[in-house]
C-alpha cells in the first residue's frame, strides 16, 4: 500500500480549483452554479492550506483556512443577495441574460 | 505576544473608523427621518478625523509593526492612507446631490463607504498574507454591495452581479497563490517571506504562487488582461459609486501591489518584473485603443482608468525608488483629475434626468462655458499636455523607466498616450465645436463647485509648487528600499 502524501492533496486541490474556474467560464446556464463554483475554488484553497499546514507542522495555514471559511460565508450571503435583487429587476438569473451592457 | 497599548495606537485610525462606522450604522437604523443626510455629514466628519489620525500616527523609528507582525505602519502606508482618505471623503461629499435627485439617498451608502475605506486602510497596512486577504475582502464585500446599490435599476444590479462574480474569481486566484506561497516558504508574514527568499533559491511552485497572487491583485487595479469587469461595472453602477471605484480602491490596490512586490517578493524581482512590464504595456495599449469608439462617458472613463493603471504600473515595472515614487505621484495626480472629471459627470443632468452620453456634452462651451472650460482642462491634463499636472505624472514615470533602461516600455507609454489624447481631445471638440444639445441643468450645487474648483486649481498650478507632493512621494517610496 502506498501512503497518501502532500502531493496527492495538492493534486486534488489543483483539480478542484481548475473545476471551479472552468465552472465560472464554461457555465452558460445559471448564476447559482457560478456561486457554487466560487465556493469550490475557495474550498480547494482551504485543502491546499490545511495540507501544507500539516506537512510543515505549522498552525498558520489552518488559521488562514478558518478566516477563508468565515469570509466565504459572508461572500455567499452578499452574492445571493445581489442575485435576488437582480432577479427582482429582470425576472431571470440565466447567465446569458446578464448582458445589458456590452463592449 | 501581548497586545500592549503601544500596539493599538498604531492602528488607531482603523480602530476609530471601524467603531465609528458601526455606530453610524446603528444611528441610521434608529433614526427615523433625515437619517441619510445626518449619517452622511457624520461620515464625512469621521473620515476627516481618520485622516488626521492616519497623518498623525508616526512610529518613532519610522517603521513599526503591531498585532504580532500582521499590521505595519511606515511612511509609505501613511502616504497611501492619506491619498485614500482624501479620495474617499471628496467622492462621498459630491455624491449627496446626485443620490438625492435620484431618490436613492439612504444612510447605508455612507456606512458602506466607511467599511470599504476600513478595508482599504487594512490592505495598505497589511504585513501578512492573512491581513492582506482580510483587508481586501472587507473592501471588496462593501464594493459589491455599492455597485448594486441602486437596487431597482437593472443596470446597477447587473453591474453588481458582474463585479461580484469576477471579484470573487480574483480573490480565489489570489488565495490560491497565497496558499502556494505559504506552502513553499512556510510562513505568511511578509518579512519572514522576504528573509526566506533572500537566502534560498525560489522553488518552481513559489513562482506559480507569485503569478497567481499578481493576477489576483492585477484584477483589483483593473490591469489588462484582468480588466474585463471594469467597463461594465463603471457604466452600470450609479455615477457617485463609479467615481468612488475609480479613485480610492484603485489607489489602495496599487499600494498593496507595491507593498507585496517590493516587500516579501523584493528578492524575486526578476520573476515578477516581466509580469508587470507585460501588464503595464497591455493596459496602456488597450486603455488607449478601446476607448476610442465609446459613446458613454462612464464607459470611456473606465477605459481611461485602465490606461492610467498602465502608466502607473510602468513605475512599478521599473521597480526602484524612482519608479515607485513616480507611481505614487501619478496616483495623487490621477486622484485630482478623476475627481474633477467625475464631478462634471455628476453634474450632467438634463431636465432633472441624469445623462451620460458624450453627445450630451455637445456645445457645452456655449450653454455653460465654465463647466466646459473645467472639463477641457481635466481632459488636457489626462491627455498629458504640459504644463498641467497630468503631464508631470507621466513625465516622472517615463523618466524613471528610461533611466532604468526600460526604453521600449517608455516608448509604448508615449505612443499610447498620444493615441489616448485623441479621445480626450474629442470630448473637447464635442464641447467647443458641435451644435449645442439641450443645456445641462444649473446650478450644480456648492459642494460640487468647491470640489471642481479645488481639482482645477491643483491641476493648473501643480507645476508652480510641485515639491511638497513630489518630496512626499519620494520619501514614501524610499522607506520601501531600506
Amino acid at each position: 500500500m502506498f501512503a497518501i502524501g502532500l502531493t496527492h492533496y495538492l493534486v486534488v486541490a489543483a483539480a478542484l480549483f481548475t473545476l471551479g474556474v472552468l465552472g465560472i467560464f464554461l457555465n452558460r446556464k445559471n448564476v447559482i452554479v457560478i456561486l457554487m463554483s466560487i465556493e469550490l475554488m475557495l474550498l480547494a484553497v482551504n485543502l491546499n492550506l490545511v495540507a501544507f499546514s500539516t506537512h510543515l507542522h505549522d498552525l498558520a495555514g489552518q488559521v488562514f483556512s478558518m478566516f477563508i471559511l468565515t469570509v466565504a460565508a459572508a461572500e455567499a450571503a452578499i452574492g445571493l443577495a445581489i442575485v435576488v435583487v437582480f432577479f427582482r429587476n429582470r425576472g431571470t438569473i440565466a447567465v446569458e441574460d446578464i448582458s445589458q451592457m456590452k463592449g | 505576544m501581548s497586545l500592549a497599548m503601544s500596539d493599538l495606537t498604531l492602528a488607531l485610525p482603523e480602530l476609530f473608523l471601524a467603531g465609528a462606522a458601526m455606530l453610524l450604522l446603528m444611528l441610521g437604523v434608529f433614526r427615523k427621518e433625515d437619517s441619510a443626510r445626518v449619517v452622511l455629514v457624520l461620515a464625512l466628519l469621521v473620515l476627516t478625523v481618520t485622516l488626521v489620525l492616519a497623518y498623525g500616527v508616526t512610529p518613532k523609528t519610522g517603521r513599526a509593526t503591531s498585532f504580532g507582525g500582521l499590521f505595519l505602519v511606515d511612511d509609505f502606508t501613511r502616504f497611501a492612507k492619506v491619498l485614500v482618505l482624501v479620495a474617499t471623503a471628496f467622492t462621498l461629499a459630491i455624491s449627496r446631490t446626485w443620490m438625492e435627485k435620484e431618490e436613492i439617498a439612504r444612510f447605508e451608502y455612507p456606512v458602506l463607504v466607511l467599511f470599504a475605506t476600513l478595508g482599504m486602510l487594512m490592505m495598505i497596512s497589511a504585513n501578512d498574507l492573512m491581513a492582506l486577504y482580510l483587508g481586501l475582502e472587507t473592501q471588496s464585500l462593501a464594493l459589491y454591495v455599492m455597485a448594486a446599490y441602486h437596487r431597482d435599476n437593472a443596470r446597477s444590479t447587473e453591474s453588481g452581479l458582474k463585479y461580484f462574480v469576477l471579484g470573487a474569481l480574483a480573490s480565489g486566484l489570489l488565495l490560491y497563490g497565497a496558499s502556494l506561497v505559504y506552502g513553499f516558504v512556510g510562513a505568511t508574514n511578509f518579512e519572514t517571506i522576504a528573509k526566506a527568499l533572500a537566502s534560498h533559491h525560489a522553488p518552481q511552485g513559489l513562482i506559480i504562487g507569485l503569478a497567481f497572487l499578481v493576477a489576483g491583485l492585477a484584477f483589483k487595479v483593473a490591469a489588462v488582461p484582468f480588466h474585463m469587469w471594469t467597463p461594465d461595472v463603471y457604466e452600470g453602477a450609479p455615477t457617485p459609486v463609479t467615481a468612488f471605484f475609480a479613485i480610492g480602491p484603485k489607489i489602495a490596490a496599487f499600494a498593496l501591489l507595491v507593498r507585496v512586490l517590493t516587500g516579501p517578493f523584493g528578492p524575486m524581482v526578476e520573476a515578477w518584473q516581466q509580469l508587470v512590464v507585460f501588464l503595464a504595456a497591455a493596459s496602456m495599449i488597450v486603455g488607449a485603443f478601446a476607448a476610442i469608439g465609446q459613446t458613454n462617458i462612464k464607459r470611456l472613463m473606465a477605459y481611461s482608468s485602465i490606461g492610467h493603471a498602465g502608466y502607473a504600473l510602468v513605475g512599478l515595472a521599473v521597480g526602484n525608488r524612482e519608479g515607485i515614487s513616480g507611481l505614487l505621484l501619478y496616483l495623487a495626480i490621477y486622484l485630482a483629475m478623476n475627481l474633477g472629471t467625475f464631478g462634471i459627470i455628476l453634474a450632467m443632468r438634463v431636465k432633472g434626468r441624469a445623462v451620460e452620453g458624450i453627445s450630451d456634452l455637445a456645445g457645452l462651451a456655449r450653454t455653460s462655458p465654465m463647466m466646459a472650460l473645467m472639463l477641457a482642462v481635466f481632459m488636457f491634463s489626462m491627455a498629458g499636455i504640459p504644463p498641467l499636472a497630468g503631464f508631470f505624472g507621466k513625465l516622472y514615470v517615463f523618466l524613471a523607466a528610461v533611466n532604468a533602461g526600460h526604453i521600449i516600455l517608455a516608448l509604448i507609454g508615449v505612443l499610447s498616450s498620444a493615441v489616448a489624447a485623441y479621445y480626450y481631445l474629442r470630448i473637447v471638440k464635442v464641447m467647443y465645436f458641435d451644435e449645442p444639445a439641450e443645456a445641462l441643468d444649473r446650478p450644480i450645487g456648492p459642494t460640487l463647485a468647491v470640489v471642481l474648483a479645488g481639482s482645477l486649481v491643483f491641476i493648473v498650478f501643480f507645476f508652480l509648487v510641485p515639491s511638497p507632493l513630489v518630496g512626499g512621494a519620494e520619501h514614501a517610496a524610499s522607506v520601501l528600499f531600506h
